[in-house]
């Protein structure tokens, strides 16, 4: 806080005078450095509505070294010329002076000087006129090719007026509001320093949930709401049975190469399967049945007993509904939000693992149309209400249809999950009922959560590099809007 | 997905109309397929290696359409035309037929029994007086690599070699023989090599030495001859220069070597079916016959026509919608599924041909009835499945916890359940193999060597990676941990005297202490750490 004495003073002189005062003036009157004055405006800005202080600036012209110099001095070609006597300078003599090189060849071109090449002991400098009228030095502002001799100086003063609580006295503001001041009741004397919204305050100390659990537990409200019943999936390791035979992914697919699925060295098999189920499964697969042709290839349980980390959570689905053909069949919605694992070319928005959620419903009679119905229920709930569909292609699904949503900012649709009714060949090999039809759909977790916080590369999102800031910074979820 | 290019003009000259890029791509939505990019080029060498390499390069507009894994017909510019051509009611899907040559034999594939041992089957057809135009043999060839790629897994399970009729002169032999043995000049090459020496040569090729091994190890690799000891080929690496297609050839020997004999006929067909089109008489297709190592016979290319009966009540009721027979049998028929209503009940009869493998089930044809009816015209109704929900109990007590914890002031972390061996036990003071750890095979870095089996060590990292952060810094997670069975109490990891295990009810449950001083070093950290480990499962 500025010297309260110039305070003051600064104050006495905006209450003499009718309109206000220039601050540069101020200064060169007190006899202060200006930067004291700017000082003491801030602080009086400070307190309130003391004072009102417009910024301007004006743009003063100084002189360079060299152009003050010519202006003690005369310029260059002057200073030639009032040094070269009646007898005439000889050049080399002319030469050695600071001015002279520049000063010569002026003084040539004005025609104030000449020289005499064959003078006897060297070229010789004689005056041409008896006087010189020296206009560089009276007009400054030329600015010579290579010197310059001003620059502009921008200089910035404030104007200062009376504000709408102008005071010539100045009152101690208070911070806070004390125990003291409730008790005694002076708080009502009290004048109280006005807050600074520019600055951030001490963050209080306190735990937080990540962003993507965060909306994990949404979704996972969501499904709740709608009646789903939560599938077990605390097993990341599955064998290629469950992950892809059951779900009649024929064995010879690209999605079960080295490059695309994680296979364990240990324990490289599983062995233990429902035999009877198997062999069904290995007839579709090979020779067809249940009203297909099935694939018609060498199916091989040594394929089927390799051990991975699964590729999706639908290996649970595919163990909850045989589960479920194993009693009399009742109607069922399961779903599942849970870790997955994909050996793929890895980049901004990809990883080896993330989450897949999946919904699935089991009952008599559903029809392509009641899943476009549940997915509309479903995305509602998300805030997403213009929803399209287009056929696709998974080997466990028959139809299939990718979901798109209208992207408002985007102004495109978007892909923003993949559905279908699972094919007979995976469901009647279970043993449920022919009248049963099964509709599921997934989507990633990370995707919509990555849209939600504005994150653009997985890896700030996921894993131990992520920025604790962000896990502390990001906001509740709220997918509805 | 598979992705095809196709020159744009030359797509539309063919559909007989022009689209503007958002007609194109909504036919595309409609249909199941997608146009994912629209480049040309010039613009893919220049994005690729650089602007100089792309000067001179084509400006022709090509469009990349993404076309289902299943859906062989549509892979070439011929297939995606009939298809969409027959979509809209401008086309009648043609008829393949399979016929005997005008004159004289078929022609013969003779298999020897040395094939067995490395690449047992064949088949073979003819297409005869084909004319062929520099973008009808570009797309030949290209179906051809698109084939090898998708359905033939990279040759391993087919291999396609096609060949100038005219050069060579049959009956053509389908052996295997030692790799010393065979010698002949290949594909764009001046002499000829031993199949040995084509082994190295093509170590370094960028394209074939991915095949390579299908055949590298084998005691005997497979060589086709025709009757004068001409080499036709040695599949799956490369067909001889002898019988090479060019611009001017009429007509063409087509032959397949497999490992599967399914896969094997379902490409021939797909080759002539698509290409017969340029046939003097388009759509037939010259048969060839195969001998067997037994001395039976068979005719191909096989072209089955398969008959299915559904009733529309099926359709309606999978799809959700109310049409007549007659409708959906028109709906089928625009899918390349020519149907027809038999006239008793609700009965249609659906033709599937044979460029519809994809086709095996009933509910393969009622997705096709679904997709022409158009999947944005069904209504969407909700079913009257009546549940009532369940949380998985182990999820439902870790929500409890997880919102408890961060309200004692602990920041939930999220981190890989792969990680390196180091992690999980020598940077704890452990053993790898004390830790009965899930191992993957073929990790591509070290930090897909095994399934976590604690989480201690992701939380480190996590403190390792923001060291910036103010302290105190107080992390948790609650997740899943992989092991094979039930480890014992670790204790090298926490520092002496500072530790504790934690009992409930007698039983074991985990433990908590300070981070022995060794652990805090390999995780590159500097202040002191504590920790807590548990498992929940015993509380639920």
């Amino acid at each position: 806080m500025a010297d309260t004495g110039v305070l003051e003073t600064l104050l006495q002189r905006v209450e003499k005078v009718d309109d206000g005062v220039d601050s540069l003036d101020v200064a060169t009157s007190l006899g202060v450095d200006h930067q004291v004055i700017v000082g003491a405006v801030k602080s009086l800005q400070a307190l309130g509505d003391v004072i009102s202080a417009e910024l301007r600036s004006s743009k003063h012209w100084e002189l360079t070294e060299e152009g003050t110099e010519i202006a003690e001095q005369g310029s260059h070609e002057s200073r030639v010329f009032s040094c070269i006597p009646l007898e005439g300078l000889a050049q080399s003599e002319l030469m050695k002076l600071p001015f002279g090189k520049i000063g010569f060849s002026k003084a040539m071109s004005n025609k104030w000087i000449r020289v005499d090449k064959a003078h006897e002991g060297g070229p010789r400098i004689f005056r041409t006129v008896e006087s010189i009228e020296d206009q560089v030095r009276e007009k400054l502002f030329l600015v010579q090719k290579g010197n310059i001799l001003l620059f502009s100086l921008t200089v910035k003063s404030y104007w200062i007026t009376k504000g709408n609580s102008f005071s010539t006295t100045i009152t101690k503001q208070e911070t806070e509001l004390t125990p003291e001041m409730i008790a005694s009741g002076n708080w009502k004397e009290k004048k109280f320093k006005p807050y600074n919204f520019e600055a951030m305050g001490v963050a209080p100390d306190c735990g937080h949930l990540h962003p993507l659990m965060k909306v994990r537990t949404q979704f996972r409200q969501i499904f709740l709401e709608m009646g789903f019943t939560e599938m077990p999936t605390n097993n990341f390791i599955e064998s290629s049975f469950w992950n892809f035979d059951s779900l009649f992914q024929p064995q010879q697919h690209p999605a079960r190469d080295q490059h695309d699925t994680f296979f364990l060295s240990d324990p490289a098999h599983a062995h233990q399967f429902p035999q009877d189920y198997l062999e069904r499964v290995k007839k579709v697969h090979s020779e067809g049945g249940y009203g297909s042709q099935g694939y018609k290839y060498d199916w091989k349980i040594e394929e089927a007993q390799k051990n991975i980390l699964r590729t999706h959570t639908t290996a649970v689905s595919a163990r909850m509904l045989y589960k479920l053909a194993q009693q009399k069949f009742t109607p069922v919605k399961y779903f599942s939000i849970d870790r997955v694992f994909r050996n793929e070319t890895l980049d901004a928005t990809h990883l080896a693992e993330f989450h897949q959620i999946e919904g699935v419903v089991a009952d008599y009679g559903l029809t392509l149309g009641d899943l476009m119905g549940v997915l509309h229920q479903f995305f509602t709930k998300l805030g997403i209400t213009k929803l399209r569909f287009k056929p696709a292609y998974n080997p466990y699904t028959e139809p299939s249809m990718e979901v798109f949503s209208y992207h408002e900012g985007l102004k495109k649709w978007v892909e923003v999950g993949n559905s279908g009714v699972f094919r007979p060949e995976m469901l009647l090999p279970m043993g449920l009922p022919e009248g049963v039809s099964v509709i599921a759909w997934g989507l990633s977790l990370e995707r919509p959560t990555m849209i939600k916080y504005g994150i653009n590369n997985i890896r700030e999102l996921v894993g131990h590099k992520v920025n604790l800031q962000m896990v502390y910074d990001s906001p509740i979820c709220r997918l509805d809007s | 997905m598979p992705t095809v290019g196709v020159k744009r003009d030359l797509l539309f000259k063919a559909l007989g109309r022009s689209y503007t890029d958002e007609e194109f791509d909504e036919l595309c939505f409609e249909f199941g397929l997608e146009l994912d990019e629209i480049t040309s080029e010039k613009e893919i060498i220049s994005r690729e290696q650089g602007d100089t390499k792309a000067s001179g390069a084509s400006d022709v507009i090509l469009y990349k359409i993404d076309v289902p894994a299943n859906r062989y017909d549509l892979l070439c510019l011929e297939g995606l035309v009939r298809g969409l051509q027959v979509f809209k009611n401008k086309l009648e899907a043609p008829q393949y037929k399979r016929v005997s040559p005008l004159s004289g034999e078929p022609q013969k594939l003779i298999i020897t029994k040395e094939t067995e041992a490395v690449r047992p089957h064949a088949v073979a057809a003819v297409l005869r007086n084909i004319t062929f135009t520099q973008e009808r043999y570009d797309s030949f060839i290209e179906l051809q690599e698109k084939l090898h790629q998708n359905i033939c897994r990279k040759r391993s399970l087919v291999a396609i070699g096609t060949h100038d009729l005219d050069t060579i002169s049959g009956p053509f032999t389908y052996t295997a023989k030692p790799p010393g043995d065979i010698s002949f000049k290949p594909l764009n090459q001046t002499k000829e090599y031993t199949a040995t020496q084509l082994m190295s040569l093509y170590k370094t090729d960028s394209h074939l030495r991915h095949y390579l091994h299908i055949i590298e190890d084998k005691p005997v690799y497979p060589v086709i001859y025709d009757s004068n000891g001409v080499v036709l080929s040695m599949p799956p690496i490369i067909n001889g220069d002898h019988s090479k297609i060019s611009l001017k050839t009429k007509n063409v020997f087509i032959e397949c070597t497999a490992t599967d004999q399914t896969k094997a006929k379902t490409v021939l067909d797909m080759m002539v079916t698509m290409f017969s089109e340029y046939c003097a008489q388009p759509f037939t297709v010259e048969e060839a016959e195969v001998v067997y190592p037994d001395g039976k016979t068979c005719i191909y290319p096989e072209l089955a026509y398969r008959k299915e009966k559904l009733s529309s009540k099926f359709i309606n009721q999978k799809v959700g919608i109310n049409e007549s027979t007659e409708k959906i049998a028109q709906l089928l028929t625009r899918m390349c599924l020519l149907s027809q209503a038999t006239g008793v009940g609700d009965e249609i009869e659906v033709e599937i041909p044979p460029t519809r493998s994809d086709v095996i089930h009933a509910c393969d044809i009622m997705e096709d009835a679904a997709i022409a009816y158009g999947f944005n015209n069904i209504t969407r109704t909700t079913p009257r499945t009546y549940t009532v929900a369940n949380q998985f109990p182990l999820n439902k007590l870790t929500e409890l916890l997880r919102q408890d914890l961060a309200a004692a002031g602990f920041t939930e972390a999220l981190n890989f359940a792969l990680c390196s061996q180091e992690d999980i036990a020598d940077k704890l003071g452990k053993k790898i193999s004390e830790m009965r750890a899930v191992h993957i095979s073929n990790p591509k870095t070290a930090e897909f060597q095994v399934a976590r089996t604690t989480l201690l060590p992701g939380l480190l990292k996590t403190i390792a990676a923001n060291r910036k952060m103010p302290l105190p810094l107080k992390l948790f997670e609650i997740s899943d941990v992989v092991l094979k069975d039930e480890t014992k109490g670790r204790h090298s990891t926490y520092f002496p005297g500072r530790c504790a295990d934690i009992f409930v009810r007698g039983k074991n449950v985990g433990r908590l202490g300070v981070l022995h001083p060794d652990v805090i070093n390999r995780f590159e950290l500097t202040m002191p750490c504590s920790a807590l480990e548990m498992d929940i499962e015993p509380f639920l």
